[in-house]
């Protein structure tokens, strides 16, 4: 500790006004207080505060995802295995032990994190710098949400693009952390799915592997929506795979069980909105509920709970939906956001075949009509003010 | 009539350093005979002297007046010399400060029963004697205009903010006082004199034994005893619409002007805070200086002193005086120290109103919370904090947000006219962004009663 102390001491002069690196102080402070949470006291107004800062909020949501990134690293590895085995004869087939399976899915995950952040915090420092403003903390959970959403074969010079895009015009142009309209992990995804949908969508760029080895890379929502097989003929998989996430799919998605660990962090905590994750569960699973009675294809006709389970929508629920910034930020606005991003992901499913993971969509429109529906809510207490007077 | 209202949203913080029950004398020889009126007490007032270095005054003399109401004047706690007139920029008037006698001497106001006066004799009396400065209005939180006739008005009987005073203690045994000063202040409207109490304990009888107003009872966490809150509740504010508020020992001091002619503004104040070593109750004289309350009673290290309560109270030195209003004294460590890695830390002594610190395992927990920041101002990110604690059908961030853009119809519309900082104080408290959001409320109330006026 003291080390670090001794060394930006050395170094600080530099970056102070009048020195050579006066330019970079936003760099310089990032640095510092990210090691040294500043002595900074009140000066006006309350004399204390409380202890939360932005930064431990984002590392709140992260930690929250530990759980889904423990998992999907296994999971990465052991989809690939079982894909390698089903081209096999039987006696021939490989058993992988957890480890190998761990380790496979870390090497794969590692570079796109690095990459993840690298490129993004670049961004955000180059921003910073230029605009003379200290680093905010938001890419500290778009950076991590952004490799837990994109397929793990994702070539890294196109995640590097997505990245740049997504800060830069997702949020940056709007003025940085806490201005942004979209949700920057998710137009990350959506800049890729429009740009290069080739990687992005299809049977074949879910498990590691599948475009080149000749195995089927293929997911639920997939073959669903493909309408050859509904969801009690998949032999595959049954429900309980999908709870635990033994399926395949994007790394942070897969497993339910690790999302609901994650979510009840959130919530436990008081970082994570539960009216926002309540109601689009409610939302979707009403939806999904309705879609059931008219069974016009195998999505529609697929169980209300099982629609919660597969693909990202409970991923999506728990850490994209919630982003607070994108979000409606009144309390009934944000019963209404939730809701309305449930209904929207499962009609987004079952009417579009071409595109089964309706959830990155339904959460990006909602992020465009937050603004109008709390406009609406904070209309209807403005009413009920005027109302008081004429009583 | 009387209401009870129970509220669910607020926060009550666990400060260690409560105020023993107990009255402490300060020695005379320790006492300081140095006094200070200080017009910056009096938000927006621009002060006219009346006096100037050299004079001689008593107790009840007029040392300064309003300049845009003349007749609204601020008069010297204690008899004997001004000794000082401290400025500011643009030669602004900071303090007057007064030499005290060792025996006060007061000025000779008139008394009378309350059955002779009008109310326009009551407020005149008030005026000429000083005391009206105590009486408050909402909107804008500030002196009461005294040609307003006001809808309603609120006492509220106790404090719920940390370590604040407890007035069923301070007041005990004043019961006739009280109930004399009350019958004044009812006289001043034509509506109702509010007087609210705490219900989450058993209220003084003082309080509830009061006749001639309506007493209601609020149960919940702070800011329940905010006169704000139950403005709210109890009697809103639209536009247009004037309400005024005063202290329980303010009302004593109504009461000893009309039965003792004298401009006495003795009062009984907490010290506490977590660098206090013997928290106690004190009685003092409006501006004396708390060097009095504070030599060898203080912890080691860099402290702040605040007169007033730790949310709202103005950071004063250690040996500044006591502001006009406040009857609670706090100290705390100031926090101008870097702690490594703090943000990541489990940090079982640190609260926070959220759970991301394992003090939530402790939840009887007393804790000791210094000046720091605990992170750097940014843009708002985190929703939904300060519906938690505001206890108001008021949108706080929107109606925030609109303040900081100055779009005055929107802040009308969203219920400017029934906040004031204090309300927002624990806002300020949680902020993730660290907003200083007592300092955005009151710069919009100023610009909208500019527009007003």
């Amino acid at each position: 500790m003291k080390l670090f102390k001794n060394i930006l001491d050395t170094v600080k002069p530099h970056f102070l006004k009048g020195g050579k690196l006066e330019k970079m102080y936003p760099a310089y402070d990032a640095f510092e207080t990210f090691l040294f949470v500043p002595d900074h006291t009140t000066h006006s107004g309350s004399h204390i505060r409380d202890s939360i800062d932005l930064k431990r909020t984002m590392a709140f949501v992260v930690i929250a995802m530990l759980p889904c990134i423990l998992f999907g690293m296994w999971n990465i590895g052991s989809q690939y295995h079982i894909g390698v085995n089903s081209l096999l004869p039987e006696n021939e087939q490989i058993s992988y032990s957890f480890l190998d399976n761990f380790m496979f899915g870390f090497w794969k995950f590692l570079p796109l994190l690095v990459v993840s952040y690298a490129v993004g915090l670049a961004v955000e420092f180059a921003f910073a710098i230029s605009r003379g403003h200290s680093v905010n903390e938001g890419y500290l959970v778009s950076g991590m949400l952004i490799p837990l959403i994109m397929p793990i074969d994702v070539p890294l010079w196109m995640l590097a693009i997505s990245v740049v895009f997504a800060v830069v015009i997702g949020k940056e142009v709007f003025g940085g952390t806490g201005m942004n309209i979209l949700n920057p992990a998710l137009t990350a995804r959506a800049f890729l799915f429009f740009a290069y949908p080739k990687h992005m969508s299809g049977d074949k760029v879910w498990v590691h592997g599948a475009g080149t080895d000749g195995y089927s890379g293929e997911t639920i929502l997939g073959q669903l929506a493909t309408n050859t097989t509904s969801w009690f003929d998949l032999e595959k998989w049954n429900t309980s795979d999908a709870f635990y996430g033994f399926i395949p799919g994007s790394l942070g998605e897969t497993s339910f069980l690790a999302i609901l660990v994650g979510a009840i962090i959130l919530l436990f905590t008081g970082v994570g909105s539960w009216r926002i994750m309540l109601y689009t569960f409610v939302g979707g699973y009403l939806t999904a509920l309705l879609f059931n009675f008219w069974g016009a294809n195998y999505l529609m006709s697929t169980p209300a709970h099982v629609q919660l389970l597969i693909g990202g929508f409970a991923f999506g629920a728990v850490f994209m939906a919630t982003d607070p910034v994108t979000a409606t930020q009144t309390n009934k606005g944000k019963i209404i956001y939730g809701l309305l991003i449930g209904f929207f992901a499962i009609v987004i499913r079952v009417f579009n075949p071409a595109y089964p993971e309706g959830m990155m969509l339904a959460i990006l429109l909602m992020n465009v009509f937050a603004p109008l529906i709390d406009h609406y809510v904070v209309g209807s207490n403005i009413k009920r003010r005027l109302n008081r007077v004429k009583v | 009539m009387s209401k009870e209202i129970r509220l669910k949203k607020g926060l009550n913080i666990n400060l260690s350093g409560v105020a023993d029950k107990i009255f402490a004398s300060i020695k005379p020889t320790d006492k300081s005979s140095r006094y200070v009126v200080k017009p910056t007490d009096f938000h927006s007032l621009n002060p006219k002297l009346a006096v100037k270095v050299g004079d001689k005054v008593k107790a009840g003399t007029v040392l300064f007046f309003d300049k845009s109401n003349e007749k609204i004047k601020f008069c010297s706690p204690v008899s004997g010399e001004v000794l000082e007139i401290n400025r500011g920029e643009k030669r602004r008037i900071l303090e007057v400060v007064l030499l005290a006698d060792s025996d006060i001497s007061y000025e000779k106001f008139q008394t009378s029963n309350v059955e002779d006066l009008s109310r326009e004799q009551i407020i005149d009396a008030m005026l000429k004697s000083g005391l009206w400065p105590f009486i408050r209005q909402r909107p804008y939180s500030i002196i009461a205009n005294p040609t307003d006739i006001p809808k309603s008005i609120f006492i509220s009987a106790f404090n719920s903010a940390p370590l604040s005073i407890d007035n069923d203690f301070a007041l005990y045994g004043m019961d006739d006082l009280f109930q004399k000063g009350l019958d004044y202040i009812v006289k001043l409207t034509d509506g109702v004199t509010h007087l609210n109490v705490d219900a989450n304990t058993n209220s003084s009888q003082l309080f509830l034994n009061a006749k001639g107003v309506q007493i209601n009872k609020f149960m919940g966490p702070h800011p329940a005893g905010n006169v704000g809150v139950q403005i709210h509740h109890i009697d809103p504010i639209n536009r247009g619409d004037v309400v005024w508020y005063l202290e329980p020992q303010d009302v004593i001091a109504v009461a000893r002007l009309f039965t003792d002619g004298k401009y006495d503004v003795s009062r009984i104040v907490a010290l506490c805070g977590s660098q206090v070593i013997k928290p106690r109750y004190y009685r003092v004289i409006s501006g004396s200086c708390v060097a009095d309350l504070l030599n060898d009673n203080l912890k080691d290290g860099e402290n702040r002193v605040i007169s007033g309560d730790v949310l709202t109270g103005k950071k004063i030195s250690k040996d500044g005086n006591i502001g006009f209003y406040d009857t609670t004294i706090t100290v705390v460590e100031e926090g101008n120290k870097q702690e490594f890695l703090g943000w990541i830390l489990p940090g079982n002594h640190k609260f926070s109103a959220s759970r991301t610190f394992f003090s939530w395992l402790q939840p009887n927990k007393k804790y000791i919370i210094d000046s720091n920041m605990h992170g750097e101002e940014r843009a708002y990110v985190v929703t939904g904090q300060y519906e938690k604690v505001f206890p108001m059908d008021i949108y706080p961030l929107q109606l925030i947000k609109a303040t900081m853009i100055e779009d005055i119809e929107l802040m009308e519309s969203l219920g400017i006219y029934e906040v004031a900082p204090e309300d927002f104080a624990l806002c300020e408290f949680v902020c993730t962004s660290k907003m200083e959001v007592q300092k955005i409320i009151r710069e919009g109330l100023d610009l909208v009663r500019k527009e007003n006026s």
